[in-house]
């Protein structure tokens, strides 16, 4: 088996332009990870810059209301910028400068990703150009002035579904034309080795302080640890410092948007096959023919036919759970957190708070979930108004 | 020694391209036999995919016209069963990885070497991830073809020596489609190639003008043309097949100096 590989999923399938570049990534990433300078000026930039530790909230008015086990929320909206993306940025971005590169680019579906990477790049004084959806432009508008606003150029992408595979798909073309002088901050722990490594470990910063801050607050181990999946990289950082704790949960939230038995979802565990595309074997939607399946979801940030090679292996050897939310609860998940615990949670956010509502009374009160609420959701604010046929002026 | 590599056997080789189901599988089969009676000396036949990412505009585009044609990977092996009833040219497959792994890559290869496919070509599976396809693929005859681009380096003699058919070349940084120019120092990268195999190396990407392939044949033992043909299958549709021929043999003249 090659390089990169979870299991049978994984690998590097992508043009041969690119490979001696990750290939030089990947020696870069293995010395810098072990680098002690390099961590310090990452932590100093976490701490310092993104406001980590994020907090460990025990949400004591849902858990009075669901009447179960105790729910502790995973504060990462509380980060800079809003999401868990900032975790992944900063270190790439780090990394970039290490190479060398003087220009970084990135794909971006609801913008978090995208705002995120356009600010490390205002810090740390990178040029910055950020591919989205042209559909992804429109429901989005804010986060590209945002962007913008940051010094990013934003590429609004016309090609295929015109969402957040097609910007995957542009900035790969992006890349492989300029990767002299360019790096690629890739979004979530998808694509080629070691892009889902590298990712996975810059956002297990988050389950490396969860299982911490657990441990001291209630002096054991959760029963279950619950995060959204779209490419999959909160759940991975959520899930990274679990998984050698046998007892402990792991469960991953898909987008099922109108139903997984409609055609119009994101349920890629739940409805996807094995396949290879954008650098790696995973499970994606697609059809019997191994075309990639345009997907759906009210968020933009779960809006992708693929998942990170990690998960199609934690699901395949059972260590982790995948179930599949619908816009519909997601929805309601989302009034429902900003009404009983006054938190405004990002709609992607929303469809794992949505399963523990299911789970939580299902579990004992002496034991506890930890749920991670990746991003706030002033962003969706205006999508939910639309969904629920609000009119809004602005 | 494979069909492919023998298409060289005659002089420089002219590598034609056409998207499978662009306007129709009816005009790539006509497409294909014309091409090759123009002279052309290996045909690539692209199977579409929904995301093309080694790709340009042109034929991004056409895959798209392709997939809403309701083209598909079982009608793209009939129609080439259909050409190879009329034509012996060495046929070759371009296509991404993912409808190769769904149809199963013993069943493909298999059927490759029932309806004549050679060769295939496939932009998103480097040297390093061949293995799970390429014993396979020899094992039904269909030569597994390997590319080299202007970042590959000290990977060119490494690729070039174990590879099947012919190296495939690519010219520039980035993705298919026409270029003014080719910076690329081809001579450095093809005498590594020849240095390490006997493998003939053809040049692909982005050329598109008679004095762009003359000039890269002087060095190269091929070139590729793609976009440019599916540049005149877009204008002219269904009336291509004239203009596509008149266009292969204007270059296949140019690269052999017989202008």
């Amino acid at each position: 088996m090659t390089k990169g590989r979870f299991g049978s999923f994984g690998g590097q399938y992508i043009p041969e332009t690119l490979m001696n570049e990750i290939i030089r990534l990947e020696a870069a990433y293995n010395f810098y990870k072990n680098d002690a300078a390099f961590q310090k000026e990452l932590d100093d930039l976490f701490k310092n810059y993104a406001g980590r530790p994020s907090l460990l909230y025990y949400a004591e008015k849902m858990t009075k209301d669901l009447g179960g086990a105790k729910i502790f929320l995973k504060r990462e909206d509380l980060n800079h910028t809003g999401s868990h993306k900032i975790n992944n940025v900063l270190g790439q971005a780090l990394l970039a400068k290490k190479l060398g590169k003087t220009r970084i680019i990135a794909e971006t579906g609801a913008g978090q990703h995208g705002v995120a990477t356009a600010t490390a790049a205002a810090l740390l004084g990178l040029s910055c150009e950020i591919f989205m959806g042209k559909e992804d432009t429109e429901r989005q508008a804010l986060n590209v002035y945002r962007m913008q606003l940051l010094g990013a150029k934003v590429h609004s992408v016309t090609s295929g579904t015109m969402t957040l595979k097609d910007a995957v798909n542009e900035t790969m073309r992006e890349w492989a034309s300029r990767v002299y002088d360019t790096h690629y901050v890739l979004g979530t722990v998808m694509g080629p080795h070691p892009f889902p490594t590298i990712v996975r470990d810059f956002q297990s910063v988050i389950s490396r302080e969860a299982r911490a801050q657990i441990l001291e607050l209630t002096g054991k181990l959760p029963k279950a640890v619950v995060a959204c999946v779209g490419g999959g990289s909160n759940a991975m950082g959520m899930f990274y410092n679990f998984i050698p704790d046998k007892d402990v949960r792991l469960i991953g939230c898909e987008a099922a948007g109108l139903g997984v038995d409609t055609d119009k979802h994101a349920a890629t565990i739940t409805k996807g096959e094995v396949g290879v595309f954008h650098g790696m074997k995973s499970y994606f939607c697609q059809d019997e023919e191994g075309q990639i399946a345009p997907v759906y979801s009210i968020s933009a940030g779960l809006d992708y036919p693929g998942i990170g090679p990690e998960h199609a292996y934690l699901h395949e050897i059972g260590r982790a759970e995948y179930v599949a939310v619908t816009d519909e609860q997601a929805v309601s998940a989302f009034e429902y957190i900003a009404r009983t615990e006054g938190i405004i949670a990002a709609i992607e956010s929303s469809h794992a708070i949505a399963h523990v509502r299911e789970l939580a009374p299902a579990l004992s009160p002496s034991d506890s979930i930890i749920v991670c609420v990746s991003g706030r959701g002033d962003k969706d604010v205006a999508a939910i108004a639309r969904y629920k046929g609000v009119k809004l002026y602005e | 020694m494979s069909k492919i590599t023998d298409a060289f056997k005659n002089g420089k080789a002219f590598i034609a391209f056409v998207t499978g189901g662009d306007p129709s599988l009816k005009m790539t089969e006509r497409l294909v036999v014309g091409i090759a009676e123009a002279g052309a000396d290996i045909v690539e036949i692209g199977i579409p995919f929904s995301d093309p990412i080694a790709e340009g505009e042109v034929i991004q585009c056409a895959n798209i016209r392709a997939l809403k044609g309701g083209v598909s990977v079982e009608k793209i092996f009939s129609t080439v069963k259909n050409i190879r009833k009329k034509t012996a040219v060495p046929l070759v497959f371009l296509t991404y990885l993912n409808p190769v792994f769904r149809y199963g890559y013993e069943a493909f290869c298999q059927r490759c070497a029932d309806v004549g496919v050679n060769g295939l070509i496939i932009p998103d599976m480097p040297y390093e991830e061949q293995g799970e396809l390429k014993e396979i693929a020899r094992a039904n005859g269909v030569d597994l073809i390997s590319l080299v681009s202007p970042t590959s380096e000290a990977r060119v003699a490494e690729i070039a020596a174990s590879a099947d058919g012919f190296l495939y070349v690519v010219s520039s940084m980035g993705v298919t489609g026409a270029r003014s120019e080719i910076t690329t120092d081809l001579g450095k990268i093809i005498a590594a190639a020849h240095a390490a195999s006997a493998v003939p190396a053809a040049v692909g990407f982005g050329i598109s003008s008679a004095e762009q392939a003359a000039t890269i044949a002087t060095v190269a033992d091929g070139v590729i043309v793609g976009s440019a043909i599916v540049k005149i299958v877009e204008a002219y549709g269904t009336k291509a097949l004239a203009p596509v021929c008149e266009y292969v043999r204007a270059l296949k003249g140019a690269i052999r100096g017989e202008e």
